[in-house]
């Protein structure tokens, strides 16, 4: 945390649910008393291409861009996306993968090659790596649409934000009915974190 | 309510909103582009305010210019190049003035996240002799909406509210207020103001110029533009995002900030000059104020430090202040703990299911000079389809495929590829060209019945207003006939070979030809989802036919064939079941799961 503010960037593909993640972090942190910045990108880059989140709190937080190597944690939702965000990491932050690979249709054609392990290749490097296999644990939990709370969880254990602001807001936020099971994922993404 | 703030982590373009909202604004219109169009989806929800989708954004400035003409509270917004589509009525509106407040919501694109350009429009600003402000965050970004119109109606002026991306899709804490209602007085007859034929224009021009003499008194004394005291040895000259880029990187030096940018207050930012031992012009973009400032004969230093090019960023402007011996060193935290992980390419792709991909595919059979145009439809331009050849502006498809097949011969198949939403923007005026020029191109409209690219929006085909009114909705084929057009065909892009015949058949012919591709899109108004599809892996010979489509659905798998090939699969819960690789499979080895 420099200068007070904490800064936490999310990774992902389009479609993976990178932004209705920030979104909650965001909320959570204003709801613990913050000032908070947050910034993505929207458009374009949204068909399946690179997606990535900044979230920024503290008390007074100006740019709403992470200078690079001054996250203090990277949530990446894929592999690769992994590989490609982790010089934003800053000396001894934390680097959070979700053990999925999304191949894109250019390596099908050999235009490009997907990374040889990634999660290895960034362990190598001396990163703080939490690698977690959230789809085989959401799906034991009975959906697979669960990952991102998970993963949410998980990702909380490195904030100290407020515990019930967290279950307030994922409730507010996901799908009518889908609550309690993605509440319980969230504490399973805790767990998991603490392992 | 009264007494407690409501406070609410807002985006840049949902702040704009509530600004309109709360300064009473009535009228509100605007075509879609990236980074704005959050802007009339937000502000089309609140009571009080009437939203619209224009067909381009020159019909959305003109409708606003009548509301506000009839003395409504107005906002038109667009992204940046929009406002070159909109530049001809905003250059003289300058010369009318308004009635009601009048902001023109400009949001830029440095960096090009969505673009096909990042000119700064700062510069239309000065060019048509307006006011600008600049917020720097969402809180400002609410602020400065009403005091835009306020400006506008002390000085009669349009007044142009520049955003960029980083303040558009950005989010901030907001304090917000309530609604104050400003009653509509009507149109006065007023012929010297707003009939400009050259007699009366020409005062109005000297009313310009007196409004920016007014302008220039106003722009040293308005809190919009405020010094703040910091260390006297480095004075900085900043607003919009680069100020907090600069506050990030520089949080205690003297600050300038400047929110209200044209005109600049040459005097103060001279006085400030006087106060420090340096000063430094931190802007994106073009040197918009440096050269300004310079041109004052007060000493600055920027774009030697600062790039000119793409987004401005943090880290870049504290390499560059170091790099200019402004800094001292980079510390250990500046530099990169690792590289940036190496140049995999994830370029964004048509969604699986599409129904661009098909006429594509098609397309891609018939060797012709494709000139294309700007939607979700120009992502066929990247590998694997390589399907089209050009991407300029909206609506440049149809009179540049005119121009080509005009000068080449022997005359191969010259083919224009349009979206629905960019047909109807800026496509029925060249189509008028080419049957009153006697065209031969055939020209596709990709009608896939929304505006895709952007998010969804309705638009004069689909049927439907932005209020969530039904209305009519325009038959692409009679508009072609009614246009002048013999030769109109439609194809269901789904259906492969029936589209390739088509095609075949309507390039050969002589004189122009419309072919209307009717697929819906499969993900806007609503997701489309079908039965998904599964490769017979034992069957598959690896050939890559289906991999070559580039939907993101279908990959390489772990399993070879003999000779070493790939064989390709399908993530069931990525694919929609629209059967176009079934239908391009050589062996017949993809079928309907279950
Ligand atoms: C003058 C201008 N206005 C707006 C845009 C933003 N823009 C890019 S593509 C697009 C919509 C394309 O819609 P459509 O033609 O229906 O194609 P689709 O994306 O649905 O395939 C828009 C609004 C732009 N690039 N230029």
């Amino acid at each position: 945390m420099k200068n007070g503010v904490m800064n936490v960037l999310i990774v992902g593909v389009g479609g993976q649910g990178v932004i209705l993640a920030s979104e909650i972090l965001a909320q959570v942190a204003v709801n613990s008393g913050h000032d908070v910045k947050k910034s993505e990108v929207h458009g374009m880059a949204q068909r399946g291409g690179v997606v990535s989140s900044h979230v920024r709190f503290g008390k007074k937080v100006y740019s709403p861009l992470i200078p690079r190597g001054q996250a203090d944690v990277v949530l990446a939702f894929e592999e690769a996306e992994a590989l490609r965000w982790a010089y934003y990491i800053k000396e001894n932050g934390r680097l959070i993968v979700n053990r999925q690979k999304i191949v894109p249709p250019i390596v099908a054609t050999k235009k490009g090659s997907y990374p040889e392990d990634p999660v290895g290749q960034l362990k190598k490097a001396g990163n703080n790596v939490l690698a977690i296999d959230a789809i085989s644990i959401a799906k034991d939990l009975g959906n697979t649409r669960l990952v991102n709370t998970l993963l949410l969880g998980a990702l909380s254990s490195f904030l100290s934000l407020k515990d019930e602001e967290w279950g307030r807001i994922i409730r507010v936020r996901v799908p009518k009915g889908t609550e309690g099971a993605n509440l319980n994922a969230f504490e399973k993404g805790r767990e998991v974190a603490w392992v | 309510m009264d007494r407690e703030k409501v406070r609410v982590l807002l985006s840049g373009n949902e702040a704009v909103a509530h600004g309109a909202r709360e300064a009473g604004v009535q009228l509100a219109t605007a075509y879609p582009g990236t980074p704005s169009t959050e802007i009339l989806e937000n502000l089309a929800k609140f009571p009080g305010v009437y939203a619209q989708w224009s067909p381009n954004e020159k019909v959305a400035f003109e409708v606003g210019m009548g509301g506000s003409m009839a003395g409504a509270r107005t906002l038109v917004a667009m992204k940046h190049v929009g406002v070159n589509v909109a530049a001809d009525p905003l250059m003289t509106f300058s010369y009318t003035g308004i009635k009601g407040g009048f902001v023109l919501v400009s949001a830029d694109d440095p960096g090009m996240h969505s673009s096909q350009n990042e000119q700064d429009n700062r510069f239309y600003a000065k060019f048509a002799k307006i006011p600008m402000l600049e917020p720097s965050d969402s809180q400002e970004a609410k602020d400065f909406v009403g005091i835009a119109l306020d400006i506008s109606e002390r000085f009669d002026t349009p007044v142009l509210l520049r955003l960029t991306t980083r303040i558009s899709h950005s989010k901030g804490i907001v304090e917000l207020g309530s609604r104050k209602e400003y009653p509509v007085s009507g149109f006065d007859r007023n012929v010297t103001k707003y009939v400009m034929m050259p007699i009366y224009a020409r005062k109005r021009h000297e009313v310009v110029e007196e409004r920016m003499e007014k302008l220039r008194k106003f722009t040293e004394e308005t809190p919009l533009n405020r010094v703040e005291e910091g260390d006297r040895s480095l004075g900085v000259v900043a607003g919009g995002i680069s100020y907090n880029y600069a506050k990030e990187v520089l949080p205690d030096a003297s600050y300038l900030k400047v929110g209200f940018s044209n005109p600049l207050p040459i005097q103060r930012i001279e006085k400030f000059a006087r106060s420090v031992d340096q000063l430094l012009v931190i802007e994106e973009l073009e040197p918009f104020m440096e050269e300004q400032i310079r041109g004052a004969g007060i000493h600055c230093r920027g774009k030697e430090f600062v790039p000119n090019q793409g987004e401005l960023t943090p880290e870049k402007l504290k390499e560059g202040l170091v790099r200019a011996s402004i800094l001292s060193g980079l510390t250990k935290e500046d530099l990169t703990v690792q590289k940036a992980g190496g140049g995999f390419p994830r370029p964004p792709v048509l969604c699986p299911g599409c129904a661009h991909r098909g006429l594509y595919c098609a397309l891609n059979k018939l060797k012709a000079d494709v000139l294309g145009d700007i939607g979700c439809y120009t992502l066929a331009a990247l590998p694997p389809l390589e399907a089209l050849h050009s991407c300029i502006c909206m609506g440049a498809s149809i009179g540049n495929a005119i121009g080509v097949e005009r000068v080449v011969n022997p005359k191969a198949p010259v083919v224009a590829v349009i979206g629905d939403s960019t047909f109807l923007h800026s496509g029925m005026t060249p189509l008028l060209d080419a049957v009153y020029n006697k065209s031969n191109i055939t020209v596709i409209i990709m009608d896939n019945r929304i505006t895709a690219m952007t998010g969804g929006q309705h638009h004069p085909a689909t049927g439907n207003t932005l209020m969530g009114e039904k209305t009519k909705a325009v038959d692409f084929w009679a508009l072609s006939k009614a246009l002048g057009v013999d030769q109109v065909f439609t194809v269901d892009p789904y259906d492969y070979n029936a589209t390739l015949e088509t095609l075949k058949r309507a390039v050969i012919l002589p004189g122009l030809k419309v072919v209307i591709s009717r697929g819906p899109c499969v993900i806007f108004p609503k997701k489309v989802r079908g039965k998904p599809y599964r490769i017979n892996l034992e069957e598959c010979n690896g050939c890559g036919a289906c991999l070559r489509l580039g939907c993101p659905a279908i990959s390489a798998s772990e399993e070879r064939t003999d000779k070493g090939l790939a064989k390709a699969i399908i993530d069931e819960s990525l694919c929609t079941g629209c059967d176009l690789c079934a239908q391009i499979c050589p062996i017949d080895v993809i079928e309907a799961v279950g």
